[in-house]
């Protein structure tokens, strides 16, 4: 068996050069000649009418080339509209303006906008727009919109009730008829927002004549974002050109279609000059998505032993004004169906309500819907093992999925690819010292000082396909991914794939992959992504589908590529093609290695195409469209270790165990840099994020100042460990990684500070668990005789 | 009303009439077409558009491009002395401290100023002094880990150890 050389290894990232030396090419880093600049006028109020706007001044002002308000899109900008349309839910779409006309809906809806010469004169000229508005009630959260009497945000939504989904599997009733004990727990998932560093921007140039538009824009999904616009903008899909070529990271707040890209490419076909827009940071916080957002009451149903028998959910969620592009499928799908976790639980039901509020609209933040899913489950499994006096980890292993019973189909119908969480948790609690943790935790409890430990076994469902999976969940597009392989004349080769990593490292990762098979050197690949104009087609990058499902596709090319090599090595050499053995880049006849031809050999003659079989067309190129036959599910245990100090209420990590089995790993150093970032994130939600409104529908926490993304003193070492369970349905195993992190992180966290402070009777408290937050909590516990909650 | 400012970035003596209110670094990315250095929040938070002022790490979006006037600017282009990057920039792809690379010119510019303050930190040290620089992808342990290994080979290489202000030029 040939020696591998590319795959499975840490090969320092392709892009880096370019990004070290300051060479990125951003959208914002983007100048054509004669550029104007747009801004854009956001509501200061949560929910008010328009009584009237007057552009007037603000035309006038020297360098201003225009001022365009709601009505001036009229016949020419549609409404940006949702993508996900949930089934059998009632959902409700209102139109979502690019521009409101009549009512805002939320501080920060586009109001009007500026084109100016510089990107100064627009914000001045944003200052002499004069708009009167009449406020209206608020509403900000999804239970003032529940209620009755509640301000209504949109005719068509009565109740503020943007949809209500459900799921049942199995008897629930009888699961809690029959329970002898039950565990009942309120979850607020707190809002969030991404905070990619970048903040979202486009530049686009329209060429009169051609009637064409190529747009740079900071997108996660390029070829949605193209299809998206030519819904909005009346263009036909074959004059739009999206361009991403460097993204400064996405989790989830760059894959919707916003009014700005929209408004940006209407300003350049009115106009005839390219436009630029980029939000500042403010403008991010209000108008890009914000995360999560979903209250959960959960009930679990189990017996004495720790067998968990059923689950009920009832979520709130929402949604803010409008509906963004994949809204709705967050809170339903890409959380219902994976709540049951990594457990054989046979009865479950989820009932789901999303909520118009008058807050920023909510979408996918990385994990998506995922994270709230494990966060719950593994914070149920924690309070049944203190009802019932077991420890946490044997309640884990009585309900785990045995590793011998995969592909194992659950009460939720997914059907688990491989696992063997056993193994995953037994290796976390080895690398802990568990057995000396707990017994430390006694002796240190005896010195009044609270330490925790918090465990957290997860799987959850990514790598986002098959396309009819996509389609029976309402989701408007497919989800497969094309990719081709071309080998040039000189042995170089470039990979065009559908995905649109922006950060994420699969320029590296898919020279690997190719490099491995065809034996190039792996600086001899260049991935070619994020442009429209060059790719096919494609779906994008998020749910950690890039590696599963793109990579399968440039695998899947790149053996169709070898086929034709062979056939031309043998015609070469003068053999048989069945004869033809491919050896890193060497071709030979079967035992007789010393004759051989190279792939550049191959690769020239079949460019030059003066010599080829009868029957061979020239080139040596292939392209591949997959759709895979499942979801991928990467599982693992991440264990946390907290001191809590009682007098402060401050949460210490002392330790954070991450062990992922993510399937095949085809670059150990990013998918452990995948791992850090994710739990990262996992933890700023535990421990410090909260976008916070006021009554009037304010953004509190609108500037990063108030938003506390955590810096370098606030995350800790995370010691990374693996397992490795191939996904049986891919052709490289690979499972998907990004989301991982996130997914299993915050419930650690919360778990291990929560077992820190049981001597006081605390069983939970919401994220963040700020020091005031815990320090209130200790205070109540210590205030009642029968603990605080 | 414009004013005149001279100053010197990146090496390369500069002249040129600005508007009192232009941020500092809107005059590197737009007027000098230095693009490497980005604009993450513009309210002095983020650190992305961190550049060395007369050798000291600041928020170029903190300072007015007036306020350079006579000063000496180093922005990331300068690290690199042709091919050979600077043992910041080589470190931090060497153990894989960026990932979408945006905060990174302005993370490698506050760690090249740490790093001329103290020659020698400790991990703590560069968390403490970097928490002005954000990131939202890496989960800054190999940001440590990639500053800890600059930090080794300046150390032992001292003439590895460029930029003072301006000294290296584009």
């Amino acid at each position: 068996m040939a020696v591998s050389r590319l795959f499975g290894a840490s090969v320092k990232r392709r892009e880096d050069p370019r990004l070290i030396t300051g060479h990125g090419a951003y959208t914002d880093d983007m100048k054509l000649p004669g550029m104007a600049y747009l801004a854009i006028l956001r509501s200061p109020y949560g929910h008010a009418r328009i009584k009237r706007i007057d552009t007037s001044k603000a035309q006038q002002h020297p360098g201003v080339l225009a001022v365009y308000t709601g009505a001036d899109l009229a016949g020419k900008l549609n409404p940006i509209p949702c993508a996900w349309l949930i089934p059998d839910s009632d959902l409700k779409t209102p139109p979502y303006p690019a521009l409101a006309s009549d009512t805002v809906r939320f501080t920060g809806d586009g109001v009007a906008m500026v084109v100016a010469s510089s990107p100064y004169i627009a914000r001045d000229a944003l200052d002499l727009i004069e708009v009167d508005y009449e406020p209206l009630p608020v509403v900000t959260t999804q239970e003032q919109a529940a209620a009755p009497g509640a301000p209504q945000l949109h005719e068509s939504a009565p109740g503020n009730l943007a949809f209500n989904w459900k799921f049942a599997g199995g008897d629930v009733d009888a699961a809690f008829r029959d329970a002898e004990v039950t565990v009942k727990q309120r979850f607020v998932q707190q809002r969030l927002i991404p905070n990619a560093m970048e903040p979202r921007g486009a530049v686009a140039q329209w060429t009169p004549g051609a009637d064409e538009v190529t747009l740079w824009n900071t997108t996660q999904n390029p070829h949605i974002a193209r299809f998206l616009l030519s819904v909005v903008a009346g263009i036909p899909e074959n004059k739009i050109r999206v361009v991403a070529r460097d993204v400064g990271g996405g989790f989830g707040s760059k894959i919707p279609f916003y009014a700005g890209e929209a408004l940006t490419v209407f300003a350049a076909r009115e106009l005839g000059v390219p436009v630029k827009w980029i939000e500042d940071r403010r403008e991010n916080y209000l108008a890009t998505i914000h995360g999560r957002d979903q209250i959960t009451d959960v009930e679990l149903a189990a017996k004495r032993d720790g067998t968990i028998t059923g689950l009920r959910v009832n979520a709130l969620s929402n949604m803010g004004a409008y509906l963004s592009t994949a809204a709705p499928g967050v809170p339903t799908w890409l959380f219902a169906l994976i709540v049951p976790g990594c457990y054989t639980i046979p009865a479950y039901s989820c009932d789901v309500k999303g909520y118009f509020t008058n807050t920023t609209p909510t979408d996918a933040y990385r994990g998506a819907g995922r994270p709230e899913a494990s966060f719950l489950m593994e914070r149920m499994v924690d309070l049944l093992a203190g009802e019932l006096h077991m420890d946490p980890v044997e309640v884990r292993r009585k309900n785990f999925i045995p590793a011998d019973a995969f592909p194992y189909t659950t009460v939720t119908t997914l059907t688990y690819d491989s696992g063997n969480y056993q193994q995953t948790l037994d290796k976390a609690l080895e690398m802990v010292d568990y057995q000396g943790l707990r017994q430390q935790q006694q002796q240190m409890r005896q010195q009044g000082k609270y330490l925790g430990i918090g465990i957290s076994s997860y799987v959850e469902v990514c790598g986002l396909a098959p396309s009819p999976a996509a389609g029976a969940m309402g989701f408007q597009g497919g989800l497969w991914e094309p990719a081709t392989v071309r080998v040039l004349a000189t042995g170089k080769v470039i990979v065009l794939t559908g995905t649109s990593p922006h950060g994420q490292g699969e320029e590296t990762t898919f020279a690997q992959l190719v490099g491995e098979d065809l034996g190039v050197p792996v600086e001899d690949v260049d991935v070619i992504h994020g442009d429209t104009g060059a790719i096919p087609m494609g779906w994008g990058t998020y749910g950690s589908r890039s590696t599963a499902v793109g990579g399968t596709a440039i695998k899947k090319a790149t053996i169709k590529v070898l086929e034709k090599a062979k056939k031309l090595a043998a015609h070469l050499l003068e053999a048989a093609p069945e004869d033809i053995v491919a050896d890193h880049g060497r071709f030979y006849v079967q035992g007789s290695p010393a004759k051989s031809v190279t792939i550049q050999d191959i690769a020239l003659q079949a460019n030059l195409g003066w010599n080829l079989p009868k029957d061979m067309t020239p080139g040596l190129e292939e392209s591949h469209f997959h759709d895979p036959t499942n979801f991928t599910y990467p599982f693992g245990t991440h264990i946390c270790v907290v001191e809590v100090d009682a007098d402060t209420g401050e949460v210490k990590i002392r330790r954070y165990v991450a062990v992922d089995d993510v399937g095949v790993v085809i670059n150990p150093m990013i998918v452990d840099g995948q791992v850090h970032g994710g739990v990262a994130q996992g933890i700023g939600q535990a421990l410090y994020e909260h976008a916070i409104y006021d009554e009037g529908g304010n953004l509190v926490t609108g500037s990063m100042l108030d938003y506390a993304v955590p810096n370098a003193t606030q995350i800790p070492n995370i010691e990374t460990a693996r397992t490795e369970t191939p996904c049986p349905h891919n052709l490289t195993g690979v499972k998907g990684v990004g989301e991982t992190g996130t997914i299993a992180s915050s419930q650690a966290v919360v778990n291990a500070v929560v077992d820190a402070l049981s001597p006081l009777g605390i069983k939970h408290i919401d994220m963040p668990l700020t020091p005031e937050r815990v320090w209130k909590t200790i205070q109540a516990a210590k205030a009642s005789p029968t603990g605080a909650n | 009303m414009r004013q005149t400012i001279k100053l010197k970035v990146n090496g390369v003596e500069r002249q040129d009439d600005v508007e009192p209110r232009m941020l500092l670094v809107h005059y590197l990315r737009d007027r000098l077409n230095l693009t490497g250095t980005h604009v993450g929040c513009d309210t002095g938070q983020c650190g992305a558009c961190t550049v060395l002022l007369n050798g000291e790490a600041v928020k170029s979006c903190m300072v007015l491009a007036v306020q350079a006037n006579g000063a000496e600017v180093s922005t990331v282009e300068s690290l690199a002395r042709g091919t050979e990057y600077h043992p910041v920039q080589q470190a931090f792809w060497d153990m894989h401290g960026l990932q979408c690379g945006f905060c990174t010119p302005g993370m490698m510019m506050a760690a090249v100023g740490l790093l001329k303050r103290n020659p020698n930190p400790t991990d703590d040290e560069i968390r403490e002094q970097l928490e002005g620089n954000l990131c939202r992808c890496t989960g800054y342990q190999n940001i440590v880990a990639a500053v800890r290994s600059a930090a080794e080979k300046m150390q032992s290489t001292p003439a590895a150890a460029p930029v003072t202000a301006g000294a290296s030029g584009e």
